[in-house]
């Protein structure tokens, strides 16, 4: 853990904007650490400007065509009577849900995705990951097959954690000798033997939803992965364990990685991300500098 | 951005675009860079080779089920051994015993063990095939592995399943007279073909089975029909030799795959029916003609194995892309 900041950068604007409670730092000293914040995001920025991308999003549309919306696909009869008069399903109705978006993401970057709910933020992750089709005139194009961690329960639920490790790692690419010797890492990142020493003997769905979403983090990022994106998978777990995996995601940027991150605390993406991209509405707002465009978010989100 | 002034989103400026996209456009960068369109489907012998590295998640994945099966019941992993046998007692019971289909049937209980066994390998091959992609879609959101692993674990859990029967099978041959002849070695190849016939099988209704999700409540009553079609717990001659039944029929009654890998087997463990321990003619012809085995058997039980092995492999492979999305 040799590149863990002794402040994180949430802190630090915290303690200047005078919202952090006791801290023993005094005011050249908290704008000398922000200016070294500052200095050293900037230097990795230009390091990776020049760096090879690794997913260029290239005019993405995507369009969610929902089959049946409105009148129930679920009523016996309803269904019935559409066989019988041999009329199509009766609406087909479309969401467009990302409208032509474009951006490059390059090595050794870690990317927020910020914008309100339903704004197409977990979309263009699902695309990138390649599960939804883009529209024709669009593309998306990656280095390797990226990884996308949602907030979703357990990978195999009535599986125990033990084998939901062994399994998920031979899954990623891994052979067994290789899972074998990751698996005591991968059970130690999680920290869920600590609060139940036989938790891994038990089946995944008789975990909590955050016990769950840290064994899953753990096995996702205990292999370096060249992209990773994870949606809210954070969120679901306690303080601890979210320093942790945030300094996960700080060294797999370090090693060369390119990390997105979705999330709804501004903290957590100042202290993990580099440069961030708001979006609204199926389209990018801004895509700069994490704090500039954090900071704009946050005033925006205050005006109401 | 001060927080006096206000934000408008509509007023923001457009934002910034990477100088290397601008100039070449997002096509050539990719190019330019080697990227590869996110998710597209790999040429088909990428697509195996891909598959062989995974070997050891599918059989990995496979076990991990296996062991998780039946881990709800008191009786444990004694349920492998358990319902093939429950299974067996049951069609005894009502075709054995109360229709009395056993007439004529050399050796009933071996040769309605083979079929049960056997067809019951194909039977929950395909309905956890059809499941298998739909059951798992976590798993297949979350990493990124050639999908056709799934529906081959799903055939190498039961395949594991069929092993166990497979002892059922021997301990039956010995109970009822059956001397073992090198004749019995012939079950093997005999079942590597029917595993790779129940994988290709597995393929095809796990791609509809993605698509359309009634897929899995109408299989149980499609391979329930062809069970009965498939001379599992009566022998097929008794309705394709009737009179008036056109050859053709007659023909696909035979051919058909899992009725012809049940004959092979049961021909591969039963003795032939020998005159003299017969009481008349009669009787011995309805023994021969219960274990008959229609001509280039295993020429057919080969075609069968590679048709719908390849047929179902490339079919699950065209929609590759697409498992996982909705």
């Amino acid at each position: 853990m040799a590149d863990t900041p002794k402040v994180l950068p949430s802190q630090v604007l915290r303690a200047i904007q005078g919202k952090e409670g006791e801290h023993s730092y005094s005011e050249e000293e908290l704008a000398g650490l922000r200016a070294q914040i500052i200095e050293e995001r900037a230097k990795r920025r230009a390091e990776a400007a020049t760096s090879q991308p690794t997913v260029i999003v290239d005019n993405l549309n995507i369009i969610y065509r929902i089959h049946g919306a409105g009148t129930g696909r679920g009523s016996a009869t309803g269904a019935l009577s559409r066989i019988v008069s041999r009329r199509a399903a009766p609406t087909i109705r479309e969401v467009h849900a990302v409208r032509g978006i474009s951006f490059v993401a390059r090595r050794g970057e870690s990317i927020g995705l910020i914008g309100r709910n339903g704004s197409g933020k977990s979309t263009t992750l699902a695309a990138i990951a390649g599960l939804l089709p883009p529209e024709k005139g669009g593309g998306v194009y990656t280095d390797g097959q990226p990884s996308l961690l949602g907030i979703n329960a357990a990978l195999m639920p009535d599986l125990t954690g033990e084998r939901n490790v062994i399994v998920g790692c031979l899954a990623m690419g891994m052979s067994r000798v290789e899972a074998n010797d990751r698996y005591q890492g991968i059970v130690d990142f999680s920290r869920i033997q600590e609060t139940n020493p036989h938790a891994m003997s038990l089946p995944m769905k008789a975990y909590s939803s955050g016990m769950a979403a840290r064994l899953r983090f753990a096995i996702a990022a205990s292999r370096d992965q060249d992209v990773l994106m994870i949606d809210e998978a954070l969120a679901t777990g306690d303080a601890k364990f979210q320093a942790q995996s945030e300094q996960r995601i700080r060294e797999l940027r370090a090693s060369a990685g390119t990390v997105f991150v979705v999330s709804h605390s501004m903290a957590a993406i100042r202290d993990t991300c580099d440069r961030a991209i708001w979006i609204e509405a199926g389209r990018i707002l801004m895509d700069a500098d994490v704090d500039e465009v954090a900071d704009a978010y946050e005033a925006w989100s205050k005006q109401g | 951005m001060s927080e006096t002034g206000g934000i408008v989103l509509e007023e923001l400026p457009p934002p910034a675009i990477d100088p290397e996209f601008a100039e070449l456009g997002g096509v050539a960068l990719a190019a330019k860079f080697g990227l590869k369109q996110s998710g597209k489907r790999p040429p088909l012998f990428e697509y195996a080779a891909q598959l062989w590295q995974r070997r050891h998640f599918i059989t990995g994945y496979a076990t991990a089920k296996n062991r998780s099966l039946y881990s709800n019941a008191r009786l444990g992993q004694l349920w492998q051994l358990l319902t093939p046998i429950l299974n067996v007692a049951v069609y005894y019971f009502v075709f054995g015993i109360l229709f009395t289909q056993s007439k004529g049937v050399p050796d009933f209980l071996l040769f309605l063990v083979v079929g049960v066994f056997l067809f019951n390998f194909l039977q929950t091959s395909m309905i956890n095939g059809s499941r298998s992609i739909s059951d798992q879609l976590v798993l297949i959101r979350a990493l990124h592995f050639p999908r056709a692993c799934l529906p081959i674990s799903a055939t190498l859990i039961q395949l594991q399943q069929l092993g166990f029967s497979m002892v059922i099978v021997v301990i039956v041959a010995l109970a009822t007279g059956q001397t073992p002849t090198l004749s019995w070695l012939a079950v093997i190849p005999a079942l590597v073909l029917l595993s790779v016939f129940c994988t290709g099988m597995a393929m095809i209704v796990a791609r509809m089975g993605s698509v359309l999700t009634d897929t899995a409540q109408l299989l149980p009553f499609i391979s329930r029909t062809w069970m009965y079609l498939c001379g599992v717990m009566y022998s097929l001659a008794s309705v394709a030799d009737k009179a008036g039944v056109p050859h053709v029929v007659k023909l696909m009654l035979y051919y058909d795959p899992p009725a012809l890998f049940i004959t092979v087997v049961r021909n591969c463990l039963i003795k032939a029916p020998v005159a003299a321990s017969y009481p008349n003619a009669a009787d011995f012809h309805a023994a021969v003609n219960a274990l008959h085995q229609p001509a280039y058997a295993w020429l057919f039980l080969l075609f069968w194995a590679l048709a719908f092995g390849v047929g179902g492999f490339v079919y699950f492979w065209k929609a590759e892309e697409q498992y996982g999305r909705g």
